[in-house]
């Protein structure tokens, strides 16, 4: 699985590996939404937590399609799948490198992307803390659809339709808890669910995604 | 799309499929190796011991050679063999990041993998495609000394006369009849 997550971070930060494509597009987004909205420090600083979470869940979603389909072109995922790796793990270790890649510059870059909104000190931990715990989710629910549409042809639109209701719950309590804590009421509760839907996620989804990929190598 | 196929073969035996284009021998090969369910029948010994080499290589354009290699061995968990450079005449090539290979070269690359996973049973689909006569004869003493002779096993799918001496197995008897091949809703799943 080692081999497996560094092949593909080292695959991702080489030309053409599409690394930084999810963290440009957060930060065009974000820049471009004071321009959008308008400079009022009130409206942006309230609107912050929910801008920054739909930002981040887009900018997972665009880089989605490539987790399987480049190792589907070339001929990679059936030698792959009959290596000693259980495809379980395989799916589990597609995630998390689409986490590294994607998931953690945007955990990195939300407070700084968050100060360009007027979101008030006191949420910038909550902010980090919800973005940290969703963020795996996204990446998981993600592999589980690329791994359902990797056979495809222009499988990106079905990707999308399949993802975004699966991340429609991350969404909520991950911008509820930040949005509680910029308005300083307790966000633990939205945490705790958000935190509940990304172990649900480690335990299942590299099953399904897994059982998935069995169907389209046939 | 094929019926009634059986071969059991011991350590240090390699069979060659042959048949025409369509036929099912890609099918054949996947099945054993695990990757699709056969309809009836059994496999017996593949599985874990099995290596499977496709039409394609699964080259990544931005790994070198060593590493693309290097990363085979670590799957598999196996040490890199040092000589499989000079097998597959790649010494040259390690550091050249495998996007910069010919055809030939990207196969040669390919066929390494099978050197460095160490796997007892190959599951070859057309392995020598694209590859020069020389090349292929490389392949083949490979085959011959570093695998069937060190007690692996082989199965080929192939058009060209490797000059193996393999015994050969003819699947156009085989020929599933169209009713037998189920029904189109099993054939979309």
């Amino acid at each position: 699985m080692k081999a497996l997550l560094g092949r593909d971070l080292r695959l991702a930060v080489r030309a053409g590996g599409g690394f930084g494509l999810g963290l440009a597009f957060f930060l065009i987004v974000v820049v471009l939404v004071p321009f959008g909205v308008g400079p009022e420090a009130a409206i942006l600083a309230r609107i912050a937590p929910g801008i920054l979470w739909v930002a981040a869940l887009l900018a997972a979603l665009l880089s989605l399609d490539r987790i399987f389909a480049l190792d589907h072109e070339d001929g990679s995922l059936p030698l792959l799948a009959t290596a000693p790796l259980p495809m379980e793990m395989l799916a589990l270790a597609k995630a998390l490198a689409h986490w590294i890649t994607t998931g953690l510059p945007l955990v990195v870059a939300a407070p700084v992307l968050g100060v360009l909104l007027h979101l008030p000190g006191q949420a910038m931990p909550w902010l980090l803390l919800s973005l940290a715990i969703g963020t795996p989710a996204l990446s998981l629910i993600g592999t589980f659809g690329a791994a359902l549409t990797v056979g495809l042809r222009r499988g990106g639109l079905l990707l999308s339709l399949i993802v975004l209701p699966l991340y429609v719950p991350v969404l909520i309590f991950g911008a509820e808890a930040a949005r509680r804590g910029a308005e300083g009421l307790p966000a633990t509760t939205p945490l705790l669910l958000l935190a509940g839907i990304g172990l649900g996620c480690v335990a299942l989804l590299p099953f399904a995604t897994a059982a998935a990929l069995r169907v389209t190598l046939r | 799309m094929l019926t009634g196929v059986s071969f059991r073969l011991s350590p240090g035996q390699g069979l060659v499929l042959r048949g025409a284009n369509g036929l099912g021998k890609t099918t054949l090969l996947r099945t054993i190796a695990g990757l699709q369910p056969a309809l009836s029948g059994r496999i017996e010994g593949a599985g874990e011991r099995a290596g499977y080499a496709s039409h394609a290589d699964g080259i990544k354009p931005a790994l070198t050679v060593a590493e693309t290699l290097r990363f085979w061995a670590d799957l598999y968990r196996t040490d890199l063999p040092e000589d499989v450079f000079e097998l597959f005449d790649l010494a040259d090539l390690r550091d050249r990041p495998a996007g910069t290979l010919s055809a030939g070269q990207g196969r040669r690359l390919g066929l390494a993998r099978l050197a460095v996973i160490g796997r007892e049973v190959l599951l070859l689909d057309e392995p020598t495609v694209s590859l020069d006569a020389f090349s292929v004869k490389r392949f083949a003493t490979f085959l011959r000394e570093h695998h069937l002779g060190r007690g692996g096993i082989a199965v080929i799918a192939t058009h060209i006369d490797l000059g193996l001496d393999l015994p050969e197995l003819e699947l156009e008897p085989h020929r599933a009849a169209p009713e037998a091949q189920g029904g189109s809703d099993e054939a979309f799943l």
